[in-house]
C-alpha cells in the first residue's frame, strides 16, 4: 500500500525544481512552455530507468529465475502505485498500454463491438483531442451507432444543459476530456458522470492533461474508464494506463491477442487470462512502467495539490499578461482552466508566431493540436499554445509576452 | 542560430501580407490545391497555359507569411516562362531549400533565381520547409493533373 503520506513540499519552487530537470542544464536560458505535448523529466527517472536496466531487467511473467521475478515484482509494483495514485480499489483494474491513445482505442475496440448496436449513440464533447475522437468515429462507423458532439458554450466552458439535453437512452458512452489540451478548461467530470449514469451510459475519461497537474480519483469522479499517458506526466513516453471497473473490464473481450495474456492455448480453442494481464498482450514496457512508477512518485513528492495550485496561479498570471498584448486573442477556456492558454495574433499566422518565438528561446506548440474539430469551431487554421509544468514560473510567462510583442512588432511593420 | 531577420526579410513580410496574383483565374487550363496537413496551410493554383508558355498564374488559400510569400514570389518568377524554364526553376529551389544538390541555372534564369533567394533562409528550419515549397508542389500537381480534376499534393 502506497499511501504517499508525509513527504509533500508544501510551496513549489520552480527555480529548485529545475534542477532536477537536467534538459535545463543542458538547454540554457530555455523557457519550455509546451508540457502540454510531452513533459520534460526529472533525473530521479531517467536515472531510475537507467539503474532498472542495469540491475533488475529481466521480462516479466515468464521466467523462475530470481531476476526475472525481481523484475515481475518491479513491473507489478509500478501497477499498484498507479493504483494507489488513482485511489483505485483494485491493482488488477490498472491495465498498462503505450498511453492514452491506446487506452481509448483498447476500449473503443473491445467494448465497443461488445456492447454497441445500431443505433446506439456515443457522446463526445467538441474540444476532444482527435485520440477521444477518431476511435470512437471509426467504432460508430463500423457498429451502425451514432457519434454526437456535446458543445462548449461562448466561453469555452463545457455547457451541462446541452449536455444533459443529449443524453438519451440510446447514450451508450460518453467520452470526455478531463483538462482540454487546447483550452485549458476543467471539465465538471463528477456532474457529467452523474448525468451519463442516469441513462445508462458509461464514462470515459481522458486524463492525459489532469494526471500531472490535479488530484484524481476514480472512485470519487465515480467513472467506468480513465486513461492517461506516463510521458505527460514527467514519465517515460511509450507507457500509459487504463483503468477501469474490474466489472467491466472482466466482460471485455481482448483486443489484440499473443503472448502473456491466455491461460490454455490449443489448436481449436484459447481461454484469456482475467484482467490486466488479458489487455497485455506481449512483452510489456516494463521499464516504461517502472519509470512511471517513479513519475508518480515524482508528482506526489511535490503534491498534487501544491502542483495545481501553482499552475493555476501561473495560468491566471500569463492570461492577464497576454490578455494586455494589443492584438492578440485569447482562446476561452471556462471559468475553470489549467495550465494551458491559446492564443492567435491578429494578422500572424500561429506557425510564423512559433518560428519567431523559437528564435527568442521560447518553446510553445503552434497548429491544431490534434483537435481539428474544435478549429473549425473557432475558425482559425491553428493557435500558438503555451502549457505548463511544474518549472515554470512567472518569468517564463513574461519572456512568452515579451516574444509574442517582438512578433507583432515584426509583422505589423 | 540564425538572426530572425534572415528568415523574416522585408521582402517575405511584404509578400505575405500584399501576395501577388492572389485571385482565381476564370477558366484555367491547368489548377491544383496543396495542402499541409501539419500546418492546415491550404493553397490553390491556377495555370492558364499558352501552348509551352505560362501565359498567367495566381493562387488563393490561407496559409503562413512563409508559404504565402513563397506562392506570390512564385507566380511572379514563373509568368511569362516556359514550362521547362518553369520547372528548372522549382528544380533549383527545391535542391536549394532541401539541401539537395545545386545545378546551374541558364543565365537567362539567374535574375528570376536571385528572386527566390530570400526563402532560401527556411532550410535552417527543417519544420518550415514545406511552407516555402507546398505552392511549387501544387504547381507540378497542376500540370500533371490537368485542368479537369484539381489534384491534391498531400
Amino acid at each position: 500500500m502506497n499511501d504517499f503520506a508525509g513527504t509533500r513540499r508544501a510551496v513549489i519552487d520552480p527555480q529548485a525544481l529545475r534542477r532536477e530537470f537536467p534538459i535545463y542544464q543542458n538547454n540554457p536560458g530555455l523557457v519550455f512552455l509546451d508540457s502540454g505535448a510531452s513533459a520534460q523529466k526529472p533525473a530521479v527517472v531517467i536515472d531510475g530507468v537507467a539503474e532498472f536496466y542495469r540491475r533488475d531487467y529481466a521480462n516479466v511473467h515468464r521466467g523462475v529465475y530470481e531476476l526475472s521475478q525481481r523484475s515481475t515484482d518491479a513491473f507489478e509494483a509500478a501497477r499498484e502505485t498507479t493504483r494507489a495514485f488513482l485511489n483505485a480499489d483494485d491493482a488488477n483494474e490498472i491495465v498498462f498500454t503505450r498511453g492514452t491513445t491506446e487506452g481509448i482505442n483498447l476500449v473503443a475496440q473491445s467494448w465497443g463491438p461488445a456492447f454497441l448496436k445500431p443505433g446506439d449513440e456515443i457522446i463526445v464533447s467538441d474540444i476532444e483531442h482527435h485520440s477521444n475522437f477518431v476511435p470512437w468515429q471509426m467504432i460508430c462507423e463500423r457498429m451502425g451507432a451514432r457519434l454526437t458532439v456535446a458543445p462548449t458554450g461562448p466561453d469555452g466552458g463545457f455547457d451541462l444543459a446541452a449536455f444533459e439535453a443529449l443524453l438519451s437512452p440510446r447514450t451508450k458512452m460518453v467520452a470526455v476530456v478531463h483538462v482540454g489540451n487546447v483550452t485549458g478548461a476543467v471539465l465538471p467530470v463528477e456532474r457529467i458522470v452523474e448525468l451519463a449514469h442516469a441513462k445508462g451510459a458509461k464514462v470515459l475519461i481522458d486524463g492525459a492533461q489532469a494526471i500531472p497537474r490535479m488530484a484524481v480519483d476514480v472512485r470519487a469522479i465515480d467513472c467506468d474508464f480513465y486513461v492517461f499517458s506516463g510521458h505527460k506526466a514527467y514519465g517515460p513516453s511509450g507507457i500509459g494506463v487504463l483503468w477501469g471497473r474490474y466489472d467491466l473490464l472482466a466482460t471485455m473481450p481482448p483486443w489484440q491477442t499473443g503472448g502473456g495474456m491466455i491461460t490454455q492455448v490449443t489448436a481449436a480453442h484459447t481461454d484469456f487470462q482475467e484482467p490486466p494481464h488479458r489487455f497485455e498482450a506481449g512483452t510489456p514496457d516494463i521499464s516504461g512502467a517502472h519509470g512511471l512508477k517513479l513519475a508518480l512518485e515524482f508528482i506526489e513528492g511535490i503534491g498534487r495539490e501544491a502542483i495545481r495550485q501553482h499552475e493555476e496561479d501561473l495560468t491566471g498570471y500569463a492570461l492577464d499578461r497576454l490578455s494586455r498584448i494589443p492584438g492578440l486573442n485569447l482562446v476561452g477556456g471556462g471559468q475553470q482552466r489549467l495550465s494551458v492558454v491559446s492564443f492567435n495574433l491578429d494578422g500572424v499566422h500561429p506557425h510564423d508566431v512559433g518560428t519567431v518565438l523559437d528564435q527568442q528561446g521560447v518553446a510553445v506548440r503552434v497548429g491544431h493540436h490534434c483537435a481539428q474539430p474544435l478549429m473549425d469551431k473557432l475558425g482559425v487554421a491553428g493557435t500558438v499554445r503555451a502549457s505548463l509544468g511544474v518549472y515554470n514560473d512567472r518569468d517564463d510567462i513574461d519572456r512568452l509576452a515579451a516574444a509574442v510583442e517582438t512578433c507583432r512588432e515584426m509583422f505589423s511593420r | 542560430m540564425m538572426d530572425l531577420r534572415e528568415l523574416y526579410q522585408d521582402i517575405i513580410l511584404d509578400h505575405g501580407r500584399h501576395p501577388r496574383n492572389f485571385r482565381p483565374i476564370e477558366q484555367p487550363t491547368h489548377t491544383a490545391k496543396g495542402h499541409n496537413p501539419l500546418c492546415g496551410d491550404r493553397v490553390t493554383v491556377y495555370l492558364l497555359m499558352d501552348g509551352d508558355r505560362i501565359a498567367d498564374v495566381s493562387f488563393e488559400g490561407r496559409g503562413c507569411a512563409i508559404s504565402t510569400a513563397s506562392s506570390s514570389l512564385m507566380t511572379e518568377v514563373i509568368k511569362g516562362k516556359s514550362l521547362a524554364e518553369a520547372q528548372a526553376l522549382f528544380a533549383q529551389f527545391h535542391a536549394k531549400v532541401t539541401g539537395g544538390e545545386v545545378h546551374d541555372l541558364p543565365e537567362a534564369l539567374e535574375d528570376d533565381a536571385e528572386r527566390l533567394e530570400p526563402l532560401i533562409g527556411v532550410k535552417a528550419y527543417p519544420a518550415r520547409v514545406k511552407c516555402a515549397t507546398l505552392p511549387w508542389h501544387a504547381f507540378e500537381a497542376a500540370l500533371k493533373g490537368g485542368a479537369a480534376e484539381p489534384v491534391k499534393t498531400e
